[in-house]
């Protein structure tokens, strides 16, 4: 219905006899040509009739007096029929009442008695290129529309693959949360209940966002699960999630991402890294410390590669963050970034409280941060508790 | 962000200026794809003015490495402010675009 094409069927509606063979003479060269097909009506009731049976119907150009029904009743009757017409009126000349009536009824246009042909040509013109106009712009609204519910659909399946709860365990916390900079972002994290009582641990960054990251994070998240579950180690894991996304990958897309194994029955942590931020611990006084990056590539880029380990004990209220660059490169209104030095100094006054309550404090000291600035990247934050007695 | 190219014989020398991130990632791979050379000239990225670059514009980066690779010709990026260094030591990309201190020793480097 949005695209219209030549020949553009235009309804003439007059009581007068005498009009139509007008029309159909004077117009005769470019209904040839295939530009204008014209049906006629000879009063509003009749237009009606004519509307409703036949669609294809774009422009109404119709006098004012006519029995039964007359011009400046149709044009009320005209947007029940098909709101996307448009109407032109022809009245007597300097009839500026009748006019300013029918313009207010939403007449687009109006050509004077009696009638000059060559004005009446370009007036249809004109009405025709506004009614192209109009329709290419409904168009162009459905199809955003459309794009919308497609992003929102990819937006809540992303979510849904968050989890949602976290281990409750009087030996570990875990808590993380994200908050999409769009509608669709490129960050997500995992926690994996893995056979021993050993869980695992991941927090991903894939390269841009939108649809595209979307459908890579889906691949990259179900990939790592399965290393997870199939595999032991964290850098066998993450050797083996690279080489599969290297397959056919033509886009490009990479993700970087963090996978860690905690035991808490000895408090090790072991972790790999693919190109991602390096996790910061933060111990039972509110010390921090960066954890000794592992060299790793980001996923995705070159097959066969490597991945070093890495492995700390923790003691009872060691807390490990594991976040996204969105934490770190969160910009405020004069474009500073957070950087480490301010996500190491939380927790200098005070010492850290659960892990819900760390994370909470990381994302509100981002968020107070930034302030009004636009939100240009994910952010994603990750927080890991030991608890027990120490040994 | 602002690109200039200019052509050393041999390498196409393509300085990028202000910040590479998602929302310009775009231009930023079609001034690049634009700047490529004739078979066989490779490219120096010059990020002297360059202050920051998101992923997705690593993801570029990449792109153009790879296309310049299909035409027998190679991709170094150069003068690497601190923040930028960090972002490609920790991502792993140091590993796989070679960087320079500046755009001399990048063309040397490559073996021009």
């Amino acid at each position: 219905m949005n695209g219209i094409e030549p020949p553009y069927k235009i309804l003439v509606v007059d009581d007068e006899p005498d009009l139509q063979p007008l029309v159909q003479q004077r117009m005769r060269r470019y209904v040839r040509a295939g530009q204008y097909q014209f049906v006629f009506a000879h009063n509003g009731v009749e237009a009606l009739e004519r509307l409703r049976e036949d669609e294809e119907i774009v422009i109404v150009l119709t006098d004012i007096n006519m029995p039964k029904m007359d011009g400046l009743a149709l044009l009320d009757q005209i947007p029940k029929v098909n709101p996307n017409i448009r109407s032109v009126i022809i009245s007597a000349y300097g009839d500026m009442k009748n006019i300013r009536t029918a313009m207010n009824r939403g007449a687009f246009d109006f050509v004077t008695k009696p009638v000059d042909f060559d004005d009446l040509k370009l007036t249809i013109d004109r009405t025709l290129q506004q009614l192209l106009e109009w329709r290419e712009a409904l168009g162009a609204r459905d199809r955003l529309v459309a794009l919308q519910n497609e992003l929102n659909v990819a937006s809540q399946m992303q979510q849904s693959i968050l989890p949602k709860s976290f281990p409750r365990d009087p030996s570990y916390e875990i808590f993380a949360s994200m908050k999409p900079a769009r509608s669709v972002g490129g960050d997500f994290f995992d926690v994996m209940r893995l056979e021993g009582g050993v869980v695992g641990l991941a927090v991903a960054d894939v390269s841009d966002k939108g649809v595209p990251a979307a459908l890579f994070m889906m691949s990259s998240r179900t990939l790592l699960k399965g290393a997870a579950i199939g595999l032991g180690t964290p850098g066998e894991v993450l050797e083996e999630v690279n080489n599969l996304l290297c397959e056919d990958n033509e886009t490009a897309m990479f993700v970087t991402l963090i996978y860690a194994v905690y035991d808490p029955s000895t408090r090790k942590l072991t972790f790999a890294n693919g190109g991602h931020n390096t996790p910061v611990l933060i111990d039972g006084d509110g010390n921090a410390t960066r954890l000794p990056l592992t060299g790793g590539v980001a996923l995705g880029l070159v097959p066969g590669m490597k991945y070093e380990q890495s492995s700390i004990t923790l003691s009872a209220g060691d807390n490990v963050i594991l976040y996204t660059d969105g934490v770190t490169e969160a910009m405020n209104e004069h474009e500073e970034e957070f950087g480490m030095e301010r996500l190491e100094s939380l927790f200098s006054e005070s010492r850290p409280p659960e892990a819900r309550a760390v994370n909470d404090v990381i994302f509100d000291a981002v968020m107070e941060f930034a302030g009004d600035a636009p939100q240009s990247d994910d952010i994603t934050c990750m927080t890991l508790r030991a608890g027990g007695r120490d040994h | 962000m602002e690109l200039t190219s200019e052509n050393t014989g041999g390498a196409v020398i393509v300085k990028a200026v202000g910040r590479v991130d998602g929302a310009n990632a775009r231009d930023f791979h079609e001034g690049l794809e634009a700047s490529i050379g004739a078979d066989g000239e490779s490219m120096v990225l010059d990020f002297e003015g360059l202050s920051y670059i998101s992923s997705a514009g690593l993801r570029v980066v990449l792109l153009v490495a790879k296309t310049l690779q299909h035409n027998d010709a190679k991709l170094a990026v150069c003068a690497l402010s601190d923040s930028i260094r960090e972002v490609f030591e920790i991502s792993g990309f140091d590993k796989i675009v070679p960087v320079y201190a500046d755009a001399g020793e990048a063309v040397s480097g490559l073996g021009l």
